[in-house]
């Protein structure tokens, strides 16, 4: 299992929109991915779930991710948040 | 007669048929079935129409309205292929043997409810969403069709808000107003209502849905804000004569489109207009401007959460400059305060914002913005007729250092050798006292003043602009703000200068002719006001 943190830089946090970005991303791989949030956690390939979780900016989240390409999976989800979030 | 009050989105006016939408009675009613598989293939079709329904609207929506509106049937797309939504669903058909329209139904209010449980209001507010797809899914097992329901002709919608399904699928050609309970100016209904042009009231309560049925006939006053249910002769005499007093006075001034701006006696004075964003141009071309008067610059910096790129401010401002082409557009430079600002600015609070840390002031201190904003002017200065204009001067050496600067970015661009043209007029606002009193001296230092009228009024009546209760004293055309005006046009002309003036007053039909009397050379109002003005100009001796 891989695992990385990472704090929400964008101003209005995990809309909607970067929602969807996400899930979109996590089902490139076969890999499942759990975003942690506090006490709560969402699987990253259900959008409803994800947007559960209402993260904001400065929100500190917690990604794990396991399965069989899970090193590339947290090598590009990692990057891809920093582009998005 | 009755009588509802609401927020005018538009000043239009319209009589028309009461049509209610109501919401949809999304609980579908509870049906038991011996083939839950037969249930689940109905599921699948349905879901497939409806993706098919949004990916049409999608399109339908960038296209009519923009992009930024059209994203949001996007996220509806990737709501519905949701996989924790659809197991709810399945789970439902095939546990408890039921029909879909009920299992869509209740999995709709659980994922509403979770979404309410989140404490935030954003996501809060994403439970239409969730209530949007699933009415979908519904009529889409129903074979009920938002597009089949037949609007009579000249329709006034009325509902508490509007989804962006209602507002889009509906029959436009049969709309003539919008009447909602709530929403607000940024809402799916006020948006549409003025793309389409309708008058449309919000935030009118829900009491008003109670006084209205199918067919009623209603005057929708985007004027004063009413709505005239069942109007008496007299006020439907009286939204008659407005309404067509507006389509005689479209057409007249239509006829203006090409025209000059000229006096009788021969005197040129231009009507240009006045812009915030590049998507104010259509209205600009549409109304026949003669230029760009005032081209606000702080929309690249608003509602963002970092420094607008010069990249990015220089293909909006060459996205201008192209539009118009030989016509001048006057930039304003940066007019950032602590009344209006972004958080990435960082700026302190002020007691007395308007008094404060803003525009000029806020350059100079801060040359980095500054000469970001100058080359990105400088740089797209080659696609058209552009000049560019100081806000907020009160001295000589505000106009020098910003001069300076204007040159440090102009030698920037020559050491590159990226092209920019040499021959960008440079001018100020004339919106302090100060500045209109000693116009003699700053005159020699510019190409033009432009007259802030606005901000000139606040500062000489020395009434805050923002405080409504000061309305009865802040009086429009106040003979000390005339007087400002006069002075500043004559050190202009003494000094071989032009002047205009853009602000509310520019658009005063009352007091133009003294305007011209005193020789102003331009005049700038907002785009939907420039034939009235080319019109009166021409009747002025």
């Amino acid at each position: 299992m891989k695992q990385f943190e990472y704090v929400i830089q964008d101003e209005l946090g995990v809309h909607a929109r970067p929602a969807g970005l996400l899930v979109r991303k996590a089902k490139e791989f076969e890999s499942e991915t759990v975003i942690t949030k506090g006490d709560k956690s969402a699987n990253a390939k259900k959008l409803i779930a994800l947007m559960g979780l209402a993260i904001k900016q400065g929100d500190r989240i917690t990604v794990k991710i396991s399965g069989e390409d899970e090193d590339k999976a947290a090598a590009e989800m990692e990057q891809y948040l920093l582009e998005i979030l | 007669m009755k009588i509802h009050s609401g927020k005018s989105v538009n000043p239009m006016i319209a009589i028309g048929q009461v049509f209610v939408l109501e919401e949809k009675d999304a609980a579908a009613k509870k049906i038991k079935t011996e083939s839950p598989e037969k249930e689940l293939e109905r599921l699948e079709s349905a879901k497939m129409q409806a993706a098919q329904q949004l990916d049409v609207l999608y399109k339908k929506t960038a296209e009519d309205v923009g992009d930024e509106e059209a994203q949001i049937f996007e996220i509806h797309a990737m709501m519905l292929e949701d996989d924790d939504y659809n197991d709810t669903i399945t789970e439902i058909i095939t546990k408890e043997k039921v029909n879909a329209e009920y299992a869509v139904a209740v999995a709709c209010e659980q994922f509403r409810d979770m979404l309410i449980a989140t404490g935030d209001s954003y996501m809060q507010s994403r439970e239409a969403d969730i209530r949007d797809i699933s009415d979908r899914l519904i009529n889409c097992l129903t074979g009920r069709n938002l597009s089949d329901i037949v609007l009579p002709e000249n329709s006034v919608i009325c509902a508490p808000d509007l989804t962006p399904t209602q507002t889009m699928e509906l029959d436009k050609s049969k709309i003539c107003g919008f009447v909602t309970a709530y929403g607000s100016e940024n809402s799916h209904a006020a948006i549409l209502a003025r793309t389409m042009n309708v008058p449309s009231l919000i935030g009118v309560g829900e009491e008003f849905l109670c006084d209205i049925e199918n067919g009623n006939t209603v005057i929708v006053d985007g004027f004063s804000g009413r709505l005239i249910i069942s109007p008496d002769e007299e006020e439907t005499k009286k939204a008659r004569q407005l309404i067509e007093e507006k389509e005689k006075e479209t057409v007249r001034l239509r006829e203006l489109i090409g025209k000059e701006d000229v006096t009788k006696s021969g005197k040129k004075i231009s009507v240009f207009a006045n812009i915030g964003t590049p998507q104010d141009l259509p209205k600009v071309l549409e109304n026949d401007a003669s230029g760009i008067g005032l081209f606000r610059s702080e929309f690249l910096y608003l509602g963002k959460d970092s420094f607008p790129t010069e990249e990015e401010q220089f293909l909006a401002y060459k996205q201008v400059f192209e539009t118009m082409g030989n016509k001048k557009v006057i930039v304003r430079t940066l007019d950032i305060g602590a009344d209006k600002k972004a958080d990435y600015f960082n700026l302190d609070t002020e007691e007395n914002p308007a008094l404060g840390m803003r525009a000029i002031r806020l350059c100079l201190t801060r040359p980095e913005i500054f000469v970001t904003q100058l080359r990105a002017i400088y740089r797209a200065s080659v696609y058209g007729n552009a000049a560019i204009m100081f806000p907020m001067i009160t001295s000589l050496f505000e106009i020098k250092n910003a001069l300076q600067y204007c040159d440090e970015a102009k030698r920037q661009l020559k050491e590159e050798g990226t092209p920019y043209n040499e021959n960008v007029e440079c001018g100020i606002m004339v919106e302090t006292p100060a500045a209109a009193i000693i116009s003699d001296v700053l005159a020699p230092e510019v190409d033009f003043f432009s007259i802030g009228t606005n901000d000139l009024t606040q500062y000489t009546l020395a009434c805050d602009r923002q405080n409504p209760k000061l309305d009865e004293f802040s009086v429009s055309g106040h003979e000390a703000v005339l007087r400002l005006i006069e002075t500043t046009i004559k050190n202009a002309h003494s000094h071989g200068k032009w002047a205009g003036i853009c602000g509310e007053l520019a658009g005063d039909l009352n007091i133009v002719e003294r305007f011209v009397k005193m020789g102003v050379d331009e005049l700038s109002v907002s785009p939907s006001r420039v034939l009235k003005l080319r019109q009166k100009i021409r009747q002025i001796q």
